[in-house]
């Protein structure tokens, strides 16, 4: 090897490297650094460092409240997102070829259509004189209307129509490269469509599933238009949280603190959900695929 | 595949599947039929149609000037994106170097790290330069948004590329940068330009990090529309946004035809 062969990964890597130093890796540090300063309503930023922010945060009962609805929220809408989303992408895999990709395109299609759109057409479904309500009313369900908007279930309503396309898609993929031959061998040898579907389908899409999970349930917990859409002023969760901070009330080291305890969260829900759920779900689905105790 | 197939979801299955493209349509078609109210607030059901405020979306220029901004912004950081992202897709296909794996893992970090947190680490950095509410910001912030996007499906045309096929360029006597050019570049075209296309919609689509670097003179339309929706909700939100949908349904079925889309959006490539 020359030594220019041995530049070239470098050279290679050069641009997107300081790309992402300069707009990412940099910045972030400095979120870091931001949230150990205190603030002055009249001084601005302080010079001392501290951990006084986490301090306020961790003893702020409505940053208790916000954190515990924001992971409430994610948790609910990721449940729901797989009990829905998995099934979906099974149907849509057994449709006739001809169905299968325009189905698919009406489901991952809304993907590309901005999530403030979205938020504002479930805006107008859940208003109180919205159509839901409407038809509520209509079937003479005790109570109708119902107040919908600016509550949890319309941001867990908003955030399952943002996200089970993700966990339809991951699937979707996985099923892809499911060998239809082990399908036919089960139900020759007498399985049931639904055993079909819990003992060779499920255990071989697990990887799909699992990626999905994961993924809606870090988005849900750092989405912000559809809780601050949805959810209105009132129901913060972390990110409305530290939105405030920044662009209202310009307490710039307390929104730091407050972005930085959203991410740790989120990664160690991710480090958590890895090391625990995921490996131990593949064993011991492993084990039933190959035929071992279910 | 089989005749049987059509018939293979049971009754149960295909009344699910309805509910569940019924949810997934809701809320666009609702947003579609309401554009078309003669009346001066949104409610359905409502008499009449009328193109009231389909035309009053030429009598607002604030959504048109949005809507260009935005398509620029998008163009500029899907291609600075692409510069970028491409060589770095050759050399972690290619070569294995030390820091590898950390590099894919940082490449591919802006997934899992929140907007909102990104968008504070952006503003606060940025305004150090006279950067926040500036084109060249959102174009910086976009470009970390959409590169994992480029990178997967970048990467995606590479894996799928025979490294022989080079070596045999190479071995005619075509150097390092006339095999790319000549060979490489052509064969992972589709994965570009999904890639671009996924890019730029993205970025086109982008919220949450723009709300925090934009400005009266750098506003993007989610950040335009956003705000407005903020104010007040009146029937131009539905005909802008019901716009929005059409032109996405448009591009989408073009985009069908010769890149399927779900592949655009796993970057998995399917037999």
């Amino acid at each position: 090897m020359t030594r220019l062969d041995r530049l070239t990964p470098a050279l290679l890597t050069a641009p997107s490297a300081l790309v992402y130093a300069a707009a990412l890796l940099v910045p972030l540090a400095g979120v870091l650094a931001l949230s150990l300063h205190g603030f002055d309503f009249e001084k601005g930023v302080l010079p001392g460092w501290g951990l006084a922010n986490y301090q306020d945060l961790f003893t702020d009962p409505l940053f208790g409240e916000a954190l515990a609805r924001t992971f409430r929220i994610a948790g609910l809408t990721t449940l729901i997102c797989l009990l829905v989303g998995v099934p979906e992408a099974w149907i849509i895999h057994r449709m006739d070829p001809r169905w299968r990709g325009p189905m698919l395109l009406v489901v991952v299609g809304p993907l590309l259509v901005s999530v403030v759109v979205r938020n504002f057409g479930w805006m107008v479904l859940l208003g109180t004189n919205g159509l839901v309500n409407q038809t509520l009313t209509a079937l003479h369900l005790p109570g109708a209307p119902y107040r919908l908007m600016f509550t949890e279930l319309a941001v867990v309503i908003g955030l399952v129509h943002v996200m089970v396309p993700l966990v339809v898609l991951s699937v979707w993929a996985s099923l892809g490269r499911l060998d239809p031959v082990l399908e036919r061998a089960a139900t020759s040898l007498g399985a049931g469509r639904f055993t079909v579907f819990t003992r060779i389908v499920l255990p071989n899409v697990m990887p799909g599933v699992m990626a999905g999970a994961l993924m809606v349930f870090c988005l849900s917990a750092s989405a912000f238009a559809t809780p601050a859409m949805l959810g209105g002023k009132r129901l913060k969760v972390v990110s409305s949280m530290t939105y405030n901070e920044f662009l209202n009330t310009l307490n710039w080291p307390l929104g730091a603190a407050l972005a930085t305890v959203l991410m740790a969260a989120i990664l160690l829900a991710t480090l958590l959900w890895t090391r625990l759920v995921e490996k131990r779900a593949l064993r011991r689905l492993g084990e039933v695929a190959q035929g071992g105790p279910a | 595949m089989s005749g049987d197939s059509s018939s293979r979801n049971g009754p149960l299955a295909l009344a699910f599947h309805a509910l569940f493209i019924a949810f997934i349509l809701a809320p666009l078609v609702v947003v579609i039929a309401v554009s078309f109210t003669g009346q001066g607030y949104l409610a359905l059901p409502f008499d009449g149609l009328s193109l009231r405020w389909w035309r009053a979306i030429g009598d607002n220029p604030r959504f048109l000037e949005s809507f260009w901004y935005s398509t620029r912004l998008g163009v500029t950081a899907a291609t600075i994106s692409a510069l970028i992202a491409v060589p770095a897709a050759l050399a972690i296909a290619r070569w294995r170097f030390p820091g590898r794996g950390a590099l894919v893992a940082i490449l591919a970090s802006p997934l899992m790290i929140p907007h909102v947190v990104l968008g504070v680490a952006l503003l606060r950095f940025f305004s150090g330069f006279g950067l926040s509410g500036s084109f060249a910001g959102l174009v910086a912030a976009h470009v970390i948004v959409i590169t994992p996007y480029m990178l997967r499906l970048v990467g995606a045309g590479l894996s799928g590329l025979d490294p022989r096929i080079e070596r045999a360029a190479e071995s005619l006597g075509a150097d390092r940068f006339t095999v790319f050019r000549r060979v490489t570049l052509p064969l992972i075209a589709p994965g570009l330009a999904g890639g671009w296309i996924l890019a730029f919609v993205t970025s086109f689509d982008e919220l949450t990090v723009s709300l925090f670097l934009a400005s009266p003179a750098a506003n993007p339309l989610p950040v335009q529309l956003f705000n407005y929706i903020d104010q007040m909700t009146d029937p131009l939100v539905a005909s802008v946004s019901a716009a929005l949908i059409l032109v996405t349904a448009l591009v989408l079925l073009g985009l069908d035809r010769f890149y399927p889309i779900d592949r655009l959006l796993t970057g998995e490539r399917r037999a």
